[in-house]
């Protein structure tokens, strides 16, 4: 029997690039100076919601909250096989927290058709690993996280081994379900060359307002509109159009949406303080070397 | 979601599996004592499963002052709806306006849906937790509970708050918090719960399961000798090996090494590793991330060995080391050896 899979994606910032430029003179993150990536973990969610698929037919969606960048993780997946993208994005989505990320999710994986909901552990911004386990309860749904290897898929039935950090664990439950995949899973599929080229050219309707409206300087809004819309059906008729859902469309209630919908607030951010520490610098020279060592033997911290 | 509550108490879950008390609980205890007495509020432990009863006394002698038992032949063992739902009962039934949870695989699996279910805020894998004032647009909220961790990758530390929904809830990793002494005398107050649960709610079924020790305990070692990507590959971190062997060290690595396959996993050191805090620390190669730093920066005393001088992890070295680590960890192994 086939089963549909719904991937929930982010962008991130690439962390592991952080260098002095990314860092604002106040000591907060550029997040603009560092690259936008897909997030590690989630592409062995679609990876295995692809292999999925292979195995047993259905469809894999592939859904994110973001900005407009976003679309470029969306295409991203469609490259490597997802059968169908969707974005929300609505400004009212903004400082949104776990919790309020996983219930605009909720609402939107309520519009699917879906079996199976993956998630990536945890996105390398935040590493929380929140997000997963909210949306499954949010959907009312079982939650089986760190799937490091899916065993079996018969009838409603899954059965998968969890990474529990000090050993593993094998679960069996009813679908639908939602995983969380931790890297160890899998090793994502690069892109299909064919599907490249072919999606390479699809868009999100905000990224055609964007591109229409550099293109078009001079261009008034109603003109705009009208372009847009040509732009839209073009893309549409070839497949090429990349959903675009907004809270409106959801139906999602604003009391649970962005910052009012974020029980957590910042209270305050600060560089990394280093705390100045009583220290002295040891010559990489033998004796130097071999004098701190007696320093260390001699008041006990070596024995 | 409770409403903001001034005499809720200060909860942690006080995760046990087969009958065992996990340590992280009881480091949990000992700052949620901290937490309770700034506030002049109780402290409660959490404990759940099936006949485990017995455990209670242990959680009043690290300083719980309320145990509350939930037992069911259905909690036996832990899983995420089962575990959440009897927790989310008794939060609304006590409205304790803390509550914190062990950021293990268990803990990081429960509480978000503890959070999800009840509406409230839940920050992970917190490095430090405090009580604190909060000022926004002139309304000052007072003694709120401040969360602070490391975050975007590490490069800021953030103090996240929730002034309006209730319980404030964090996770915390293990090693993080110092464990309290346990004075045996001290004695609390023993709640068992009335629990209902039906089969339904445990939608899944535990075919398997398999724990393994972990292949070096960094908690328990004196010293650590840690290697960092500068180490450079898998073959030269035999020299992080052997500077262990020569100290009987355990070794450690960052996230970074690990990720590069120099070493196993159960070596990494940091935010999402182990904290460790031995009475000697010497870091070979190490840049300094404040994940790493989270995990290691107690440390009696550190060497860094590093050839950067501006690395960070010079910044809270006490002996610094500036060169070629493949030169001096050698000549330090030769000291070492030769004391005899």
């Amino acid at each position: 029997m086939a089963y549909n899979c719904v991937v929930s994606i982010k962008q991130v910032p690439d962390t592991k690039r952080i260098t002095g430029e990314a860092m604002n003179d106040d000591g907060t993150v550029n997040r603009g100076s560092l690259p936008a990536i897909f997030n590690p973990e989630d592409l062995n969610a679609l990876e295995l919601a692809l292999d999925i698929k292979d195995k047993y037919g259905g469809k894999v969606t592939v859904i994110t909250m973001g900005l407009p960048a976003a679309s470029a993780i969306l295409r991203e997946s469609l490259y490597r096989g997802a059968d169908e993208a969707i974005l929300i994005t609505d400004r009212r989505c903004a400082a949104s927290d776990t919790l309020a990320t996983s219930y605009i999710l909720s609402c939107a994986v309520k519009k699917l058709d879906c079996d199976i909901v993956l998630c990536g552990r945890q996105a390398i911004d935040g590493d929380t690993a929140q997000v997963g386990p909210q949306l499954a309860e949010k959907l009312g749904i079982s939650q089986i996280t760190y799937v490091e290897e899916l065993i079996s898929l018969e009838k409603k039935t899954i059965t998968a081994r969890r990474n529990i950090g000090n050993g593993w664990q094998e679960v069996k439950c009813n679908l639908p379900v939602l995983l969380t995949v931790v890297d160890e899973a899998n090793e994502p599929r690069v892109s299909v060359a064919k599907r490249l080229m072919k999606y390479k050219k699809a868009r999100t309707p905000v990224e055609i307002q964007m591109q229409l409206k550099q293109d078009n300087p001079h261009a008034s809004d109603e003109e705009l509109k009208q372009l847009a819309k040509a732009k839209a059906e073009e893309l549409q008729e070839k497949g090429l159009l990349i959903k675009q859902w907004d809270i409106d469309y959801l139906g999602a209630d604003l009391q649970w949406c962005g910052r009012d919908g974020s029980p957590t607030k910042v209270h305050r951010i600060q560089s990394v303080i280093l705390t100045a520490r009583e220290s002295k610098t040891v010559e990489p020279s033998e004796q130097c070397i071999a004098d701190m060592v007696h320093e260390l033997i001699s008041d006990k911290t070596i024995s | 979601m409770i409403s903001v509550n001034r005499k809720g108490e200060v909860w942690v879950f006080a995760e046990q599996h087969s009958g065992k008390l996990e340590d992280i609980g009881l480091e949990l205890l000992g700052r949620a004592r901290t937490l309770g007495d700034t506030l002049g509020v109780k402290v409660g432990a959490v404990l759940i499963g099936d006949e485990i009863k017995g455990l209670a006394e242990k959680l009043c002698h690290y300083r719980a002052d309320k145990v509350y038992v939930l037992e069911h032949p259905l909690l036996e063992h832990y899983q995420a709806n089962s575990y959440a739902k009897v927790i989310y009962d008794l939060i609304h039934k006590y409205e304790p306006q803390i509550m914190i949870y062990g950021a293990s695989a268990c803990g990081r699996d429960l509480a978000p849906r503890v959070a999800s279910a009840a509406k409230a805020g839940l920050t992970a894998d917190c490095t430090d937790l405090r009580i604190g004032d909060h000022e926004n647009k002139d309304v000052v909220h007072k003694n709120l509970l401040l969360q602070i961790r490391p975050a975007f990758g590490g490069n800021i530390i953030a103090t996240i708050i929730n002034y309006d929904r209730w319980p404030q809830m964090a996770t915390v990793r293990e090693g993080v918090m110092p464990m309290p002494e346990a004075n045996g005398t001290r004695k609390g107050e023993i709640i068992v719960e009335k629990v209902h649960l039906t089969p339904d709610e445990l939608p899944i079924e535990i075919l398997n399961e398999h724990k393994r020790e972990k292949k070096v305990n960094l908690k328990a070692s004196r010293i650590v000798v840690s290697g960092g990507a500068g180490v450079g590959s898998k073959e030269n971190f035999r020299l992080i090996w052997d500077l262990a062997n020569a100290l009987g060290a355990a070794p450690g690595a960052t996230r970074a090494a690990v990720d590069l396959g120099f070493i196993d996993r159960d070596h990494q050191v940091g935010q999402t590793g182990t904290t460790v805090r031995p009475s000697l620390y010497i870091a070979v190669g190490i840049s300094g991330a404040i994940q790493h730093q989270a995990g290691m920066g107690d440390s009696q005393k550190i060497i860094a060995i590093n050839n950067d001088p501006q690395a960070p992890i010079f910044d809270i070295a006490h002996y610094k080391v500036i060169g070629d680590l493949n030169e001096i960890v050698p000549k330090m192994i030769k000291a070492i050896k030769a004391r005899v």
